[in-house]
């Protein structure tokens, strides 16, 4: 095995051996880099880049590991311009508090960020200024998004972990399509700070990574209490190692009836019935649920998403920074900066959510939206009242084709009927490899926990990981 | 046809907090255009908003000194819309929970009180200060973020010289509080006008205009005159008033109309999920009531009740805070009964010394116990009040003592009979007509008689002595 290849945690031993260094580290994916990006286009700008070479860092657990960052997440010194064309040339004057965190762990963070959808906008990372990335299991294929970037370069082994951010199932959906491990923790357990909002009440910042040991580890050095973010909730982290345990004995996980209906692509159904039967043969007892405002989550979503998002994204006008188009006029730079700048999604999202807010319509939309996200909450409420986690799919089909969807916004948008409802309770809930399809596609099985009891997810999702051996296999590149 | 002028004010007003209201910068006026500035407050990608619990503090200050209910919760609201001084292109407001409501702000009209209802007193962040140069405009992010209180009055008020009393009151009360320097013409107090005209009697509201541009109290007591006489004429004429917004023309006294509203902007307010509701408990409201210091009316009352001072006197001492403190305490010291004759000296020559000099009352730098030696020269007739108040201008000149000046000037009066005797007699002889005026029973004559007597001692004679001994005289002749 290269180095590339390795777990984080397996790299953290091997470095502390002094059986590997940081730098022959970094050598190994950047020769990855070079041998597979032509076809996986997982990284942006990467002939901006000059081969990267290791930084002092702190002797600490993260101590000369790459971390792979998504172009929505500040970082200091280096280009995060959201894959958008309006953010072209910005380089931030200051870390996110996650980068941070990661720098002070000792960790390297790549130079080169994670290809994404515009802002966030989008399922399969094909909304991005740079083209899209490729599955690793299949070229022809989208790997899910807007993470697409950070879960293709896991699953390729062009990076050893990786952050994104999920505001509907942007790190889940696409861990499901590559094969990888995706966290989305609960909402005020990460903070926001740096990350460029696409909606605030519903963005997170989590770990993809190889296994669930090293989401655990992730997780250890970037959840946590942040002043600067007035949203993050002082609440203790537990030690997550701990929550390793290989055992599910007694747990009872609730199977929703509602996630299992039509439109369910039908080898995803019988893989995720397989799953299912392997945590009940490990000694969880799993029973059926309902949680009866799901149906309404896709449509509360993209009122309140895109409402948020409307407001978010009126910063950039090209007043201080990011593109300026040529004009004569204030009125005429601001039209033809935002017209130049952003995509067909982010003014599609652009104008749903300011047509959402609107005088004479925020009652019947916005307010509403936020009254059926209280419902859907008290869903999961009821249901963790007797239910230690939730299993279901993380997406109704396997990673689909390139351009099958780009025409089709509202078929796209239901490829997160899974993810949604989470990020509207603002709960955790982690994707793992469950399976693969017969053309090798690989298959994500969804757990779902109460807030903040990330511990729960670790402990199922590492006890199904420790009797499978789904998440061994590599795409063939 | 007789008109009723209906005016309600909005007033906001930079707080003098250490830091801006939602980031650490410090506030500090006159400092290098965008030197006080930070990612939050410049609205960059990914930066967040974090309350400053002072501003908070200050808001709640002024609510309740304005009789304020304050809100147990309190959250805020994104106003969008787009202009090159608000760096994030919304402004972070409150629109539906505001901090306080139903306050009330007791002035003087018509030399009776009326009570002038506040409708709301909320906290906002300012916006950036735009420079208009030939070739381009430029932005100083300085200002950005600065806590900004807006309070709102009822259509209350029933002209214009109530508007501006109403303006001189909010300020006492403010400078009372310490937590706005309160200068129009630097910008940390603004105030637009709402004015409309009614047929009196008639209870229905008229169309309004909405005046901005003013930058004293005494231009908004000029705009709202003007624009009510051109309302009058307008309404008068016959015409319809059309709901307009004017901008005030100091030089030359005029309003101009600068833009005609056609409907209500659309400023798509909705909660600011970028922070939590904030809950303020009655713990913290009677913390800071208990922090209060007494108000100005409450001092009025105690300065009339303690110090038998009239009410339009307390009423001048109490309205700056530490010239009521400095008079409060030359009013302890003073050793006579009667306080009114310290008062006087304050209102009178204290207060004329202070406005030649360009100063208030308390920066005077007048020794107390020099001052009440003085008034004590005066009260046991050993010194004109005309001399006491060169006197007064010498010692504040100088620093010296009343006893030394009036020694060196040697402005003692003469209360020495036989002294006084010698230049009686002389002045009888020299004006043997008015003596027998006297003498025939006109009164003058008197007067005349001892303002002679007062010339030829250089007004150094005692005039009530000087007048017994002239009768004594002349009716024993």
């Amino acid at each position: 095995m290269e180095l590339n290849q390795l777990t984080a945690h397996e790299l953290i031993d091997k470095l502390k051996d002094k059986q590997a260094n940081a730098s022959a580290v970094l050598d190994a994916i950047y020769s990855r880099i070079e041998k597979v990006e032509p076809s996986v286009k997982a990284y942006v700008r990467v002939n901006d880049v000059k081969k990267p070479v290791c930084n002092p860092q702190p002797d600490s657990l993260l101590k000369g590991l790459p971390i792979t960052i998504k172009d929505n997440i500040c970082t200091e010194g280096i280009n995060t311009e959201c894959c958008s064309k309006i953010l072209q040339g910005f380089r931030p004057p200051y870390d996110a508090t996650v980068i941070n965190k990661l720098k002070k762990s000792g960790a390297e963070i790549f130079p080169l960020k994670a290809n994404m959808d515009e802002f966030a906008f989008g399922s399969s990372t094909e909304n991005s200024r740079y083209g899209a990335t490729h599955n690793p299991w299949d070229l022809e294929s989208v790997p899910g998004g807007s993470s697409g970037g950070s879960a293709a370069s896991v699953a390729a082994d062009e990076a050893i972990w990786a952050l994104g951010s999920d505001t509907g199932g942007s790190i889940r959906q696409p861990a499901s399509f590559c094969g990888v491990v995706g966290l989305k923790p609960t909402y005020g357990r990460v903070s926001r700070y740096g990350l460029i909002a696409f909606a605030s009440s519903l963005d997170q910042i989590g770990p993809i990574t190889r296994d669930v040991r090293d989401s655990s580890i992730l997780s250890q050095v970037i959840f946590g209490y942040d002043p600067n973010d007035s949203t993050s909730v002082k609440q203790d982290v537990p030690d997550f190692s701990k929550s390793l345990t290989n055992d599910i004995r007694g747990l009872k996980v609730g199977i929703p009836g509602e996630y299992f209906v039509e439109g369910m692509d039908a080898e995803v159904k019988t893989i995720i019935e397989e799953a299912i039967n392997k945590l009940n043969s490990l000694g969880a007892v799993s029973q059926k649920v309902s949680l009866p405002h799901t149906e309404y989550a896709v449509p509360v979503y993209y009122i309140i998403a895109t409402a948020e998002a409307s407001s978010n994204l009126a910063r950039f006008d090209g007043v201080q920074y990011g593109w300026r188009a040529k004009s004569d006029n204030l009125i005429e730079m601001y039209k033809k900066t935002r017209g130049e700048g952003f995509g067909d999604e982010a003014k599609r999202r652009i104008i749903l959510g300011t047509f959402a807010l609107s005088h004479g319509y925020y009652d019947a939309y916005y307010l509403r939206a936020l009254k059926v996200r209280t419902l859907i909450k008290q869903d999961f409420d009821a249901v963790f009242k007797d239910f230690d986690c939730i299993v279901t799919p993380t997406s109704p089909t396997p990673a689909f084709k390139i351009g099958e969807k780009t025409q089709d916004p509202l078929k796209m948008y239901l490829s997160d009927i899974y993810t949604i409802s989470v990020n509207l309770a603002g709960i955790p809930a982690i994707s793992i490899p469950c399976g693969f399809t017969k053309k090798g596609l690989p298959v994500g099985l969804q757990i779902m926990a109460r807030p903040f009891d990330e511990a729960m997810l670790f402990r199922v999702a590492h006890t199904f990981e420790q009797n499978t051996d789904w998440h061994k296999s590599n795409p063939k590149l | 046809m007789k008109y009723q002028t209906v005016i309600g004010l909005e007033v906001h007003l930079q707080l003098k907090t250490k830091t801006k209201a939602f980031c650490g910068c410090a506030i500090d006026f006159g400092r290098e255009p965008n030197s006080s500035v930070c990612p939050v407050c410049l609205g960059f990608p990914g930066s967040l908003p974090v309350y400053n619990k002072e501003a908070l503090n200050y808001a709640i200050k002024v609510a309740l000194a304005l009789g304020c209910q304050v809100q147990e919760h309190t959250k805020f609201d994104r106003k969008n819309y787009f202009y090159p001084d608000l760096p994030k292109n919304y402004q972070i407001s409150q629109y539906d929970l505001p901090l306080s409501r139903y306050g009330f702000l007791d002035i003087t009209a018509d030399g009776k009180p009326k009570r002038i209802g506040i409708t709301r007193v909320h906290l906002e962040e300012d916006a950036g200060k735009l420079i208009h140069e030939t070739e381009a405009s430029l932005v100083d992010f300085n200002r950005a973020g600065i806590p900004l209180l807006e309070i709102v009055s009822e259509p209350d008020l029933n002209s214009a010289q109530e508007a501006f009393d109403y303006l001189t009151r909010l300020k006492t009360i403010i400078e009372y509080l310490d937590v706005s320097d309160c200068d129009m013409e630097k910008g940390s107090l603004r105030c637009d006008a709402n004015i409309s005209l009614r047929p009196e009697g008639i209870k229905e509201l008229g169309v309004k205009t909405e005046l901005k541009n003013m930058n004293s109290f005494k231009g908004v007591k000029d705009a709202l005159n003007f624009e009510a006489g051109r309302q009058a004429e307008l309404l008068e004429s016959g015409r319809a008033m059309e709901q307009d917004t004017r901008l005030w023309d100091a030089q030359k006294n005029i309003t101009v109309s600068m833009r005609t509203k056609e409907g209500a902007k659309d400023y798509r307010y909705f909660p600011d999920p970028d922070l939590t509701v904030f809950i303020i408990g009655q713990e913290m409201i009677s913390g800071i009531k208990d922090s209060l210091p007494e108000l100005p009316g409450l001092k009025l009352r105690r300065f009339v009740e303690e110090y038998s001072l009239s009410e339009y006197d307390a009423g001048i001492l109490v309205s700056y805070k530490k010239d009521a403190e400095f008079a409060e305490e030359c009013l302890k010291q003073y050793p006579g009964k009667d306080k009114k004759n310290m008062a006087n000296w304050l209102i009178g020559p204290l207060l004329s010394e202070a406005n030649t000099r360009n100063l208030s009352l308390h920066q005077l730098g007048v020794n107390i116990d020099e001052l009440t030696s003085l008034i004590g020269f005066v009260q046991r007739q050993e010194l004109s009040h005309l001399n006491a108040k060169s006197v007064l201008t010498q010692m504040l000149d100088s620093g010296r003592s009343a006893q030394e000046i009036i020694k060196e000037r040697n402005l003692l009066q003469i209360s020495d009979t036989a002294e006084l005797e010698q230049v009686i007699i002389a002045v009888i002889r020299e004006n043997e007509k008015s003596v027998n005026d006297l003498k025939n029973g006109k009164a003058n004559a008197l007067m005349f008689l001892v303002g002679q007597v007062m010339k030829k001692s250089s007004g150094k004679a005692n005039p009530k002595i000087v007048q017994e001994l002239i009768k004594r005289r002349i009716d024993n002749a």
